[in-house]
């Protein structure tokens, strides 16, 4: 019969339970590993390799204005679900990491106060120009203005990214090389053959070039 | 001196009121102690819910508030500060004068409960001789203003809230009025002051408060229950459960009104530890004989804040109750056993002096005990169906 098969008497589990909570309660004061939280102004945990919080423009060289990757594709204003990118393409162009002329971004804006921390376009960009930040200490006395990030508050260099994501970074490093490798090569072997071609005769050499400028 | 210090406030009220013409003595007299209670008791709640949420913190082991002043001490005048400086929203089609009245009434409601617990020897506001059905008609009325604020508030939560607090705290009233009978049987009186001086005797050096019986026992663990049922404390909060209900009857108010709310129910919990304290714990009477050396108001207030202790070590271990479980636990099983506890505590009032009543009442108490804790907490345990058609 469950009434003498019960283990247990009504109230138990409550004292135990009660138990358990004393003993915390009387731990915390005498063991400080007990303690499991952080006294969050003085004392900070280093974030996480894959903490995100809102994207970051990176850029190659020592000029944050030169070297930035980003080729204003606008691939990431439209991905973007909540559409807080803002972009407006430039009128002449610069070369990019690979040496090839490139638009660049004249206004380059993201409002973080609308922004999801989503990360869509970091994954859509075809540059590797826009990377995720751990930076979350963003508050601001300006609602608005202070919230919309610019091109140059949004520029970080390629060293901070290895800093925060050495592993991502590494990563997009070795991909970015190979491609600049495989450009190179592709470069090489067109000079090549424009060398090959300048050397044969001049009617050829004419209907290569207006192939190569139809090609372009 | 001993005596000095033990009456150390009622000589201050003397003091001060002899500088008043006779004709207002016996009504400054009055208002001196209502100040006295009206402001100890609100300082006490502030001092409570840091304690509160530091104790709770050290039951998860974190640290708790710790940035207003030293060890965080001063954060309920940081929170004081908040609430009055916040904005006071009334919804549109709520009833604003019973809105507004809601938590007057039950701060008032919870005041006058005060009036008649003895704080320490000769320290009460009003000795009445009905003194315990007094304030159990006071604590009745704070559910008026938990359904005015539900109702009023025109707002599903508020009013589901509300519903669910006026139900729970009826049902435990029954039980919290019964456990009070088996004391007021053997004291033989309803007036507070004669239950604490019934209890106040020793034998050899140990005290002859109600809990050190059988009956007694009983009926503190089934007034603990009820009382913390009745002040919507968990594991009985289901009147402002957060995750299904929003705020339950006090959705609605912002601000000062919320504040008040706030402190109504600390002061209820405050009120009803002090009457526990007064029918089952001794009152103001010293744990032991040799003990008696120290005054009578902080033996009170120490036994006081060891309730609140209890209420806060006891939010920080168990979960919410559901409805349900709630209803059962008080009809089924605590109602059920406050009645036997009255028949047991006739019993002992019956069977005279002697050894055999302890006996007698404490086997007849723990054979209840399990047999209710087994046949009326039981449920049906639900196997895997089957089908003998299927066998």
């Amino acid at each position: 019969m469950y009434l003498f098969l019960e283990d247990s008497l009504l109230g138990e589990g409550i004292l135990k339970g009660m138990a358990e909570t004393a003993r915390n309660f009387a731990g915390s004061f005498v063991s400080a590993e007990r303690l499991t939280t952080v006294q969050y102004p003085e004392e900070r945990e280093a974030p996480a390799e894959n903490a995100r919080v809102f994207p970051f423009l990176v850029f190659d060289t020592a000029d944050a204005e030169a070297g930035l990757r980003c080729v204003a594709c606008q691939i990431c204003e439209k991905e973007c679900p909540p559409k807080c990118i803002y972009i407006e393409k430039s009128k002449d162009k610069k070369p990019d990491y690979v040496g090839k002329q490139q638009f660049y971004p004249t206004r380059f804006d993201i409002d973080i106060s609308v922004c999801m921390s989503c990360q869509i376009c970091v994954e859509v960009c075809p540059f590797e120009a826009i990377k995720m930040d751990t930076q979350f200490e963003l508050a601001t006395t300006d609602r608005f203005g202070g919230l919309l990030l610019d091109r140059k508050e949004l520029s970080r260099s390629n060293e901070y990214y290895h800093q925060i994501h050495p592993t991502e970074a590494a990563e997009v490093d070795a991909r970015l090389a190979e491609e600049k490798a495989k450009a190179d090569a592709k470069a090489k072997a067109t000079a090549d053959a424009a060398a090959a071609k300048a050397a044969m005769p001049p009617p050829a050499a004419k209907a290569a070039a207006t192939e190569e400028g139809a090609g372009d | 001196m001993i005596d000095k210090m033990d009456q150390i406030f009622v000589l201050l009220q003397h003091w001060l009121v002899a500088f008043l013409p006779l004709s207002l003595q016996p009504v400054a007299s009055v208002l001196l102690a209502v100040v006295a209670i009206v402001c100890v008791f609100p300082a006490l709640f502030a001092l409570t819910t840091v304690f509160e949420r530091k104790g709770l913190a050290r039951i998860q082991n974190r640290i708790g508030p710790n940035r207003v002043g030293p060890f965080g001490i001063m954060q309920p005048i940081a929170d004081g500060i908040k609430s009055l400086t916040k904005e006071d929203i009334v919804p549109s089609i709520a009833n604003a004068p019973v809105h507004f009245l809601a938590p007057v009434v039950l701060v008032v409601a919870v005041f006058m409960g005060f009036a008649v617990l003895p704080m320490g020897r000769n320290m009460v506001l009003v000795d009445m001789d009905a003194g315990l059905l007094f304030y159990f008609a006071m604590g009745a009325s704070t559910e008026v203003s938990v359904f005015m604020a539900g109702w009023s508030s025109r707002n599903k939560y508020s009013l589901l809230g509300a519903m669910r607090a006026v139900a729970q705290m009826i049902s435990y009233e029954v039980v919290l009025l019964l456990s009070s009978v088996s004391v007021v049987m053997i004291a033989g009186s309803l007036s507070l002051t004669k239950i604490v001086a019934a209890q106040s005797g020793y034998t050899g050096i140990f005290p002859h408060w109600y809990i050190f019986t059988p009956w007694g026992l009983v009926g503190f663990i089934m007034y603990a229950i009820a009382a913390t049922a009745e002040t919507n404390r968990s594991p009985f909060d289901l009147p402002e459960g957060e995750s299904e209900l929003v705020a339950g009857y006090h959705t609605e108010y912002s601000g000062f009104k919320f504040a008040l709310f706030f402190l109504g129910e600390y002061l209820a919990m405050f009120s009803i530890s002090g009457l526990g304290t007064t029918l089952f714990l001794g009152g103001w009477s010293a744990p032991f004989s040799f003990l008696t050396f120290i005054p009578s108001w902080i033996w009170f207030f120490s036994k006081l804040m060891m309730s609140i202790f209890v209420f806060i070590w006891m939010r920080g271990t168990l979960p919410r109750l559901r409805q349900d479980q709630l209803m059962n636990f008080a009809w089924k099983f605590v109602l059920p056993l406050t009645l036997l506890n009255l028949m047991v505590t006739a019993l002992w009032r019956f069977m005279g002096e002697g050894w055999a009543r302890w006996g007698v009442c404490s086997a007849i108490l723990i054979a209840a005990y399990i047999l209710m804790g087994r046949v009326g907490m039981y449920k049906e345990h639900f196997g895997p169906r089957r089908y003998r058609y299927a066998e």
